[in-house]
Formats: structure tokens, C-alpha cells, sequence
């Protein structure tokens, strides 16, 4: 199946949002990435399946465990990864973007990831690009391979993600991961709950399928998942709550709050960890209960996943303009 | 106007056309003589038969033959930002689109909150004769919200109302002051309604910003502004005028108002009536305007607001914008679009989907927007300036930003079909434009 020449279960030239996907096009690429997470943990690690293919990393946010992912996945797959990390300061201009794309393609990689601070921003360069495009974030808006990755660590503790009730609580307003997610897990048939103060929640999100609460131990009663998200000071302009402690104390996840969910609960976060802020230290630390790390090492197999399955695409692309 | 201005006897008689005057209400079949730069006759029965010797002769053929359009608000980006429009492309452009006559808002480089600047463009807009430009002055020094500009000074000069173009009078003491001096002359103050403090997205607040990751800009920003400066206008009585109205909360305050006898009016623009929030999808930045483009409930409610005279006038809203500032990510691209030539067939879709009649819809871009800005424009009338336009409004065609004439291409009804076709604009006896040229 590997050397098949194109995908026809994603039928999509890029990544750039999980919105678009069906449940079976997400299902193949959870169970493509599965595969790779036993060879991930063998000694030898490298495949020589993408020998020859260039993967660049274009960031225009500062990243380091999502860049390093997208690094380590594409060697794994025997891919020449360049990181080309751009200081957002430098990109007040979106000459410089599409300018970037042009300069990009004239030297042939084959896959482009990006980051970017702005909503959007991916899916134009996308246009522009030869190439196929994942994107590694865009603003607010989406971070499908997060999401891909919180889906794959949850299916591998508990099977499937239908029947599911997976709490999504903190940045809401902020946060591309959470809108992702609830693409993916509204498709996948889970039960999707927000829980965050008023003032960190999108206008309409209820049109997404989700429901909202504003009260911890309403919104993880009886959940199965409690995904925590991180405060994202650096998008916040202005005061969206009074202050930390206040937060900590009505939403971050403490044991006391956790009690609210199913005793078997999984714990959750996208990284990086802002402790004591969303998420108690004793909490995020649980063996038991916390799968942070092993968000971590799923994105590894979700990101080599995504290369790979572009990559099919690709080379039945590169056929027919032959 | 020169003193020595004498009657040259050149007389054009425009014939064979459906003669249409939405300030008097007349609409049927004849014609209109123009000697020089004025109208001296129009009427069912001139010329049906032949037209006399020494009369030139322009064969409408059976189109229809109005005003010219008056376009309250439009900018124009010369001085200072030559690049997405000059006089000339502009005055192309509006003449293109059948506007005969368009106001232009102060924010040029230099801002126009000073006599000299006033007369600076009306000059050169005179000499190149396209279609007439009339300045909006500065409320404010700078457009910076503090210091009244010299607002008496700049009317004497020509300036025909006065705006702080894009930027809302945030300050509500300063809109107090502006709206009680103001109102010693009087003058007409303009407002783009955005409360500043709720702005700051890129698009309208909702469920779709939410799904696209963007920041939104409320409907309240608008509606809490229209609502502050009502009561400035009780308290002071001022004239006041809100421009681009988008959402059906201002709609239902403005109606409110007037109904309790307040001087207020508003207009809006095309895409307010003519499309919704669902434009951005794609993070289309064509479709990124100021106010946003809102949801379908308010677009509705804006027809209402034509329908039942809430809303006074439809101006264009015309902000060229180039490759530079919209080729962007979308919460980085600028606001606006350009509306100049089509601003006619879009009004029309009003007429088209049986919400409204042909002559009201006209009435809203000719005569009712002289009136707001006080120009002696957009009627038929003996020893009116002879400024018309002929147009076919069964003529569909395909908007296409690349054939706009305006140096800017950022049309947010680009590649829309659209029904009505603007074939000839005269201005002061002058035809600057003809289809096909």
C-alpha cells in the first residue's frame, strides 16, 4: 500500500484544516499514522521511503515542539527537512509571503509546513505554492495535526473516538487547537464540550456543535476526556479575566475539579504548559491519568503520516503531468 | 462660474429614449435638449418627429435617459496615495459608472482640513472635466479626533459637508462640540458609526469569524455609536448623517429617531444590501470592507430600510486598495472595495428582485443624495447643469476586475453577474463616457 502511487482515501493535494474531512479520510490518516508509532520506538527508526524528497518547515511563529516534530517526522521518513524559521517582527508585509512562496518553489520542495500568525495566511500561500502544503497552524483558526494527534492518543487509550465526551476547557477565543479539535471529534461522532469563562469564548461556537459551559464541575461531569488548553497571553489584548489566581482558582484543572469527570478520564494538553495556571503540576504529572507525553510522541507518527500520505498524492501528480 | 459665460448655441438634443426623473417622478418615452452645458428642455413630446437643423443628435435607442449619478462617498487617494487612484482614474472610473457628481472624503495626504487643500482638488478636478468633484472637510484636525478643523472656513472654501471619513469621532465631547458648532451654519456632519473600542477585528462577529479564526467586529459597535450620537444630536441639534449603515440595529434606531423628528439621515452601500458574511469565506479579502459585511438578517433589514426611506441614499463606498495592502493574510488586509462601476447595476438588483421600483431605486443615487449634500445635481430641470446618463437596465454582464477602469481592482463583486449597463454619461453637455470605448 505504501508504494501505491496516489492516495485515493485523501484525495486532497494539502493539509490545511480538518474542516473539509470526512470521517473516513480522518480514520486513514489516524490508521496510517498508527503504524508508525512501533516503528518510532525501534532502535532504527529511519525509512528510506521519501529518499530524494525535500520537506521544508516555514515558520513564522516561534515553535519549538511542533517544528522539531515536523523536523523528526520527515527524517524518519528519509526526507531532507530544511527549517527556515522567520521572525514574525519581519513579516509585516504579505509581499514578503507570497514573495516567499515565489522563492520557495524555485527550489522544488516537496512538502511545505507552515506556521503563521495570521488566520488564513497558510491557505493563501497554499494558492501560491507547487508544492503541497500542511499547515502547522494558522492563528486562530486550525492546527489539523494536533488535532489528528489528540485523536490518535485518545483512539489508542480507548479505541474509538464515537460516544466520546471530551471537555475542551480554558482559551477557547484563542485557540486554533480547539477549533480543530472540535472539527475532528463532531465528525468522528464524539460529544464535544467547551468550558471557559464568557469572556474566552467564541461568539457562536454552539453552530459548531459543541455545548458551553462556564462552570468546571458542570462541563467535565462525567467526561471521558478533559483536554486543557494554554492561556495565550501573548494574543490576549486586554484583561479577558482579573487575574491568574482568580483563573487557576474557578478553571484550572485541579484534582478536586477532575473528580467532575469519569474516574478513568484521560488528561490532556497541547503543550506548552503554563502550571499552575490551567493545569495543576500533581495533575499534569499523573502517570495515570495524564497522556501530555504521549501527545508528544503521536505527533511524531501523525506528522510522518501526513508527509507520507501527501507525498502518494504527489507522485501520482507528478505522473500525469508527464 | 465664469462671468462671462455666454450663450454659444450649441444645442444636443437627446432623442428616442425612455426619459426617466426620479425627483419629479416622471418616467416615459422622449428626450432632453442641451445647449452648451445646460439643460433647456426635456419632455415627452420634443423632437418625437425630426430634429430641427443645427441640432446635433444623439439617438438614445429606447434606453433609459436620467440625471447622473450622485455618489456621496468615495475615495479618492490623490494626494498622497497616487498609486491606488489618481483624479483621473477616479473620474474615469465614476463616469464609467454613470456618476456625474461625487463627494470625496477627506482622508488624502494631504488630509483636507484646510482651505487650500479644498481648493486644490476642486481645481484640478475642474480642469480635467470628468465627473465633479465635491470634498468632504475634516471635523477634526488631521482626522486625528481632537481639534475641530476650521469647519466654517472650509465650507465658504467648498466644502460641502464635513466627516472624519473612515475614523468615528470617538470622543463623544469632541462629537458633542462638532455637532453643536456645526449646527450655527449649518452644516452637515457625517459619521462612520464603529465604536472604536468594539472594532479591531477583520470581519463581522459571529459564528463564521468564530469558524474562520477571526476576530470579529460586532454589530454593537455600530449600533452603540448610531445610539450616542442620536442623543448628541437631541442635545446639540446638529445635522447629522451616517454613512454605509450595515446592520438592522441601526436600522430600527435610525427609524426610531426620525420617527421622534430628529435631523438624522443615513445612507448605505451596495454590498450591504446586495451580499453577506458568507463572502469572506476562503479569507476572500475583496470582501473585507468597513463596516464588515454582515449576516443575512441584516442584509435583509437594509432592504427594508431602503424600502420603507429609513435609509436616505446608497453611495458607493469606493476605497481603492492595491495588490500591496490586499494580496494579505485577511486579518492583515485592508478594509474596502471599489464601487464606482457598479454601483448602478447593483443598486438595481434592488428593482430586479421586486423589492423596489426603478424610479425610487434612482431617486437613491441621484436627486436624494444632492439634496443631502446640498448639490444643485441628479434632477432634469431647465437651466440645469447637463449632466446625464444613459443606461440599458436589462444589459447583464460580468463584473470583471480586470477591465474596471479605476486603477484599483479590489471590487468585492468581482466576477458577479450583474443586470443594468451604463452606455453613455454626459457632463455639462459633454459625453466622457461611452459604452464600448
Amino acid at each position: 500500500m505504501k508504494n501505491s502511487p496516489s492516495d485515493v482515501k485523501y484525495p486532497h493535494r494539502h493539509l490545511l484544516a480538518i474542516e473539509g474531512l470526512s470521517a473516513q479520510e480522518i480514520s486513514h490518516l489516524l490508521e496510517v499514522a498508527d503504524s508508525y508509532v512501533e516503528q518510532n520506538r525501534q532502535a532504527d527508526k529511519k525509512k528510506s521511503l521519501l529518499r530524494g524528497r525535500t520537506v521544508i518547515n516555514l515558520f513564522f511563529e516561534d515553535s519549538t515542539r511542533t517544528r522539531t516534530s515536523f523536523e523528526l517526522a520527515g527524517k524518519r521518513l528519509g526526507a531532507d527537512v530544511i527549517n527556515m524559521a522567520v521572525a514574525t517582527s519581519s513579516v509585516k508585509k504579505g509581499e514578503t509571503l507570497i514573495d516567499t512562496a515565489m522563492t520557495l518553489n524555485a527550489m522544488h520542495p516537496d512538502i511545505l509546513v507552515c506556521r503563521h500568525n495570521a488566520s488564513g495566511a497558510v491557505k493563501l500561500l497554499s494558492e501560491k505554492m507547487n508544492c503541497a502544503v500542511i499547515n502547522a497552524g494558522d492563528g486562530m483558526h486550525a492546527h489539523p495535526t494536533q488535532a489528528l494527534l489528540d485523536a490518535l492518543t485518545i483512539r489508542r487509550r480507548r479505541g474509538n473516538l464515537a460516544g466520546l465526551t471530551v471537555a475542551i476547557c480554558g482559551d477557547i477565543l484563542h485557540s486554533r487547537v480547539a477549533r480543530s479539535n472540535i472539527w475532528l471529534l463532531t465528525t468522528m461522532g464524539a460529544t464535544v464540550r467547551l468550558v471557559a469563562p464568557k469572556t474566552l469564548i467564541p461568539g457562536g461556537v454552539q453552530g459548531m456543535g459543541v455545548e458551553v459551559f462556564y462552570d468546571m464541575a458542570e462541563g467535565l461531569k462525567d467526561a471521558d476526556i478533559v483536554m486543557m488548553l494554554r492561556l495565550q497571553t501573548e494574543r490576549m489584548h486586554g484583561g479577558y479575566f482579573p487575574s491568574v489566581r482568580e483563573y487557576f482558582h474557578f478553571f484550572g484543572l485541579d484534582y478536586e475539579k477532575l473528580a467532575c469527570a469519569k474516574p478513568d478520564a484521560l488528561i490532556m494538553h497541547p503543550g506548552p504548559m503554563n502550571r499552575g495556571v490551567e493545569i495543576d503540576s500533581m495533575v499534569a504529572d499523573d502517570f495515570g491519568r495524564s497522556v501530555i507525553r504521549e501527545q508528544v510522541e503521536m505527533g511524531v507518527a501523525v506528522r510522518m503520516a501526513c508527509i507520507d500520505i501527501l507525498t502518494r498524492n504527489m507522485a501520482d501528480a507528478d505522473t500525469r503531468s508527464l | 462660474m465664469p462671468v462671462s459665460w455666454k450663450k454659444t448655441q450649441d444645442l444636443v438634443a437627446y432623442v428616442n429614449a425612455r426619459l426617466l426623473d426620479p425627483a419629479s417622478g416622471l418616467d416615459e418615452p422622449g428626450g432632453v435638449l442641451t445647449d452648451g452645458e445646460e439643460i433647456v428642455d426635456f419632455g415627452p413630446s420634443l423632437h418625437s418627429g425630426s430634429v430641427p437643423d443645427g441640432v446635433r443628435s444623439v439617438d438614445c435607442g429606447g434606453h433609459c435617459l436620467c440625471p447622473g449619478l450622485v455618489d456621496m462617498r468615495v475615495q479618492l487617494r490623490d494626494p498622497g496615495e497616487d498609486h491606488k487612484g489618481t483624479l483621473i482614474s477616479t473620474g474615469q472610473a465614476a463616469t464609467a459608472g454613470g456618476v456625474t457628481s461625487l463627494v470625496c472624503l477627506p482622508n488624502t495626504n494631504p488630509v483636507i482640513d484646510d482651505m487650500s487643500i479644498v481648493e486644490f482638488i476642486a481645481r484640478r478636478a475642474r480642469m480635467l472635466g470628468l465627473a465633479k468633484v465635491y470634498p468632504y472637510g475634516a471635523i477634526t484636525k488631521g482626522l486625528e479626533g481632537g481639534q475641530l478643523a476650521e469647519m466654517g472656513l472650509l465650507a465658504e472654501s467648498g466644502a460641502v459637508a464635513f466627516t472624519d471619513g473612515k475614523k468615528s469621532i470617538a470622543d463623544a465631547q469632541i462629537m458633542r462640540r462638532a455637532l453643536a458648532y456645526s449646527s450655527i451654519f449649518p452644516l452637515l456632519i457625517v459619521e462612520h458609526a464603529e465604536e472604536p473600542t468594539l472594532g479591531g477585528g477583520s470581519m463581522n462577529a459571529g459564528e463564521t469569524a468564530t469558524r474562520m479564526g477571526l476576530s470579529g467586529i460586532p454589530r454593537e459597535a455600530e449600533i452603540i455609536m448610531v445610539e450616542r450620537d442620536i442623543r448628541l444630536v437631541e442635545m446639540t441639534g446638529g445635522r447629522l448623517h451616517f454613512a454605509h449603515i450595515s446592520t438592522s440595529g441601526a436600522v430600527e434606531v435610525i427609524r426610531a429617531a426620525k420617527a421622534r423628528g430628529l435631523p438624522i439621515t443615513c445612507d448605505t452601500a451596495p454590498p450591504y444590501f446586495a451580499l453577506n458574511e458568507m463572502e469572506v469565506l476562503d479569507y476572500r479579502t475583496f470582501a473585507k470592507l468597513s463596516p464588515p459585511l454582515r449576516s443575512e438578517t441584516d442584509r435583509l433589514a437594509i432592504i427594508e430600510g431602503l424600502k420603507d426611506g429609513t435609509i436616505d441614499a446608497i453611495a458607493s463606498d469606493h476605497s481603492p486598495q492595491d495588490e500591496d495592502t490586499k494580496r494579505l493574510p485577511f486579518p492583515q488586509a485592508a478594509f474596502g472595495g471599489v464601487g464606482l462601476e457598479t454601483l448602478l447595476p447593483v443598486s438595481l438588483s434592488l428593482v430586479q428582485n421586486g423589492d423596489m421600483e426603478l424610479l425610487d431605486v434612482l431617486k437613491l443615487i441621484t436627486s436624494a443624495p444632492a439634496d443631502l449634500m446640498g448639490l444643485s445635481a441628479g434632477r432634469l430641470e431647465k437651466s440645469a447643469a447637463a449632466d446625464l446618463m444613459v443606461f440599458d437596465p436589462e444589459n447583464i454582464w460580468k463584473v470583471d476586475a480586470n477591465s474596471l477602469r479605476s486603477i484599483a481592482k479590489n471590487s468585492p463583486f468581482d466576477e458577479r453577474p450583474v443586470q443594468g449597463r451604463v452606455l453613455r454619461t454626459v457632463v455639462d453637455g459633454r459625453t466622457v463616457f461611452e459604452d464600448g470605448d
